[in-house]
């Protein structure tokens, strides 16, 4: 028997919008894996050190409030930096404008999850996208 | 003579409850025929729910109302006890709502600019969205604040700023609604400190602070200080308004954003309420009279959806809180008003075809004024993706005129009342809010009630079976899971640049030169003397500001004194 896909879900800067987060939180559950959500208002630092403390294989980011262009290639760059980018896979949901998603493709955040998003949609994504073998 | 009334009296009870009987029997003959119909053509669907999932009767009439239901007790006339039909006397007739439309984006520069494009528009009171470094009280160039200046809400540092926010504005001739909560107390002293420099006194000025710090606890989390200092500093706001700055609205306790966190229409309604009378007790607890804060608490409620459900909340709100403010034995007749504000339900809002938003704003607008809303912000179609658009502003604001002004559903006070289906619902809300009301109780009232995470767990319970309605297709989303099309959803960008954050920056740096660096010292000293001590905050705050010190450098010395609150991680 393979073990549970372990997932770090994280809010990134002062953003308070966890309604969504949530959600996917218990559904990626319910899909078997193992969740592990940060809580609110955490820095680069402290997600990318939790994602190390937890050995997780999938690490998603929440980000409703405009931020996500100054936050997401700080954690990008965090990962490479603690050698954790080729194994871990990472992906964002929240409000991402067009314009930002070649940009986020390019530093390696390819799964992108908007508004009214199906949490299986979410779930089947991770599974067939792992950077590690399980 | 008394006698013979109370026959009367009786006499008529005894024909009500036959009338009653009558109505159960035939009403239970009329359900066995309608089974027996169903079972060659089944209903539509296999459970008919509001938006809450509460389930919906086949048809509601007076065996639908408990029997002790009496239209005095439980109705009354506009502006008389329990106040379910309003308020005041002559609601809409008088009187109508409020237009306000909330805005704030960039630097001060901007939002100053839109405040006067609406005031133009006809819009009749001021509403600000703060950036959310001022929300959790960092200044602009803290490493928190980092990609979020200006955003999602104008960026205000120091009274510089506010200055600049309500330039031109005379602030005795508008009123002003402030989205802020945990530095509440501070914003408002920039408020007061402004008026001061257009030579306005406190006692002229009104408008309204957020200032509900048990809801961001609850769900919308921008909390900075643990539960009891910052009922703490509420209380103390609430004692230095009812003295210096009479006109001012110290606390919108927000259903809003309960709501917008997943809850059920029944725990917005509780969680709110429940919230309300915490704050009542913390000033009663004070040595404060009910009469003396109680008229100047306000609510500010969601507007969903289920049309029905939203303006049963409304009817219900007002009962239920006349009724336990009833308990103070209030001499002021406004002490056991519940006035409140409006907002349609972002939540709602898709992506998808983003034109049909307009006549889903439409439909809660509707519900929020056939409730007896005392004021309403409508969304623009274009939220559920960005910060709104002039266009779709303005198509918003004009949702509301023709409403007022060509439907014709302000022209008799409480249109909906005495149809059962609203009476009872609204009775049901009641119950369900009690049945709350006690089982917050039984967890040690709602600090207590916090601190374990009850309010946080039952929201995300709700939010989460609310999606899995959705995905499951029990419930229709038009555009998002039935009659959808192949259509590119264009998410624009946000167009706030870099270039606000850097002029923001800029003038926070300037400003810290140009001020008394000793005038501000002494004055954070002082707060935080007051803060460890039991001294009024406020007239700290008000000195400290008018000394250009920032929100941040005053949050510091908050945080420092009483801590920070750490959050949930529950889901």
């Amino acid at each position: 028997m393979t073990r549970k896909i372990r997932i770090l879900l994280a809010k990134p800067g002062l953003d308070g919008h966890d309604r969504g987060v949530k959600v996917v939180a218990r559904a990626l559950r319910d899909a078997g894996m193992e969740v592990i959500y940060t809580g609110l208002h955490k820095s680069s630092e402290q997600i990318v050190e939790a994602a190390l403390q937890e050995d997780v294989d999938v690490i998603g980011l929440s980000s409703l409030s405009g931020a996500h262009m100054a936050l997401f290639p700080r954690i990008m760059e965090l990962l490479e930096k603690n050698k954790m980018i080729d194994d871990t896979l990472v992906i964002a949901g929240g409000i991402i404008p067009d314009i930002d998603i070649p940009e986020l493709k390019k530093i390696g955040i390819t799964g992108l999850f908007g508004p009214g998003t199906d949490t299986d949609e979410i779930a089947d994504y991770i599974n067939s996208n792992l950077k590690r073998p399980l | 003579m008394t006698s013979e009334l109370n026959k009367k009296k009786e006499h008529s009870v005894d024909a009500r409850s036959l009338e009653k009987d009558q109505m159960k029997q035939k009403r239970k003959e009329w359900e066995i025929e309608y089974k027996k119909l169903i079972e060659k053509h089944p209903e539509r669907l296999q459970k008919f729910m509001t938006t809450s999932s509460t389930t919906i009767n086949r048809i509601y009439d007076k065996t639908d109302l408990p029997s002790d239901w009496n239209y005095f007790s439980d109705l009354g006339y506009p502006g008389g006890f329990p106040f379910t039909r309003g308020v005041q006397p002559t609601m809409y007739r008088g009187r109508l709502w409020t237009m306000r439309q909330f805005a704030g984006f960039g630097g001060a520069e901007e939002t100053n600019e839109r405040f006067k494009f609406l005031l133009k528009s006809g819009m009749t009171g001021l509403s600000v969205a703060f950036h959310l470094p001022t929300i959790y009280g960092r200044e602009s160039d803290h490493l928190m604040s980092l990609g979020e200046v200006g955003k999602l809400g104008v960026a205000i540092d120091t009274l510089k700023d506010m200055e600049i926010l309500f330039n031109g504005i005379p602030l005795d001739k508008v009123t002003t609604s402030m989205t802020i909560n945990a530095p509440a107390g501070i914003l408002l002293a920039m408020y007061i400190a402004v008026a001061e420099k257009q030579g306005i006194r406190p006692d002229q000025i009104g408008g309204t602070i957020q200032n509900d710090i048990l809801k961001e606890f609850i769900a919308q989390k921008s909390y900075i200080f643990p539960p009891k200092p910052s009922m703490r500093i509420i209380t103390d706001i609430i004692k230095y308004c009812s003295e210096f700055v009479p006109r001012w609205n110290t606390i919108s306790i927000s259903g809003y954003h309960i709501r917008e966190a997943g809850s059920t229409a029944v725990q917005e309604l509780a969680f709110t309420l429940v919230d309300g009378l915490e704050y009542v007790k913390w000033a009663i607890n004070a040595g404060m009279d009910i009469d003396d804060f109680a008229p100047r608490l306000s609510f500010f409620f969601n507007s969903h959806n289920d049309f029905f459900e939203e303006v049963a909340k409304y009817r219900a709100a007002r009962r239920i809180w006349a009724r336990h403010i009833q308990q103070y034995n209030p001499k002021n007749q406004r002490s056991l008003w519940l006035r409140f504000h409006t907002q349609t339900a972002g939540c709602s809002l898709t992506a998808q075809q983003p034109n049909n938003n307009i006549v889903r704003t439409t439909i809660q607008a509707l519900a929020a004024i056939l409730g007896g809303t005392q004021s309403l912000h409508t969304n623009s179609l274009d939220e559920a993706l960005a910060l709104p658009s002039e266009e779709a502003v303005e198509i918003a604001l004009r949702t509301q005129q023709i409403i007022a002004h060509e439907s014709g559903v302000t022209n008799t006070i409480d249109p909906l009342a005495g149809s059962y289906f609203i009476e009872s619902l609204t009775n049901d809300m009641e119950e369900k809010t009690e049945e709350y009301f006690e089982k917050i109780e039984k967890l040690g009232g709602v600090i207590p009630a916090i601190e374990k995470g009850f309010f946080q767990q039952e929201i995300a319970n709700a939010a989460y079976q609310y999606q899995k309605e959705i995905e499951q297709k029990q419930r229709l989303i038009i555009g998002v899971n039935e009659y959808n099309k192949n259509e590119k959803i264009e998410v624009p960008l946000l167009s706030i640049g870099e270039d606000i954050a850097e002029r923001q920056i800029a003038r926070l740096h300037q400003t810290k030169q140009e001020r008394n660096k000793k005038t501000v010292e002494a004055a954070l000293e002082k707060i935080r003397l007051a803060a460890s001590g039991t001294d009024n905050l406020m007239p700290h705050f008000l000195e400290a500001v008018k000394a250009y010190a920032s929100v941040g450098e005053i949050c510091d010395v908050l945080r420092e004194v009483f801590g920070e609150w750490k959050g949930d991680q529950l889901f």
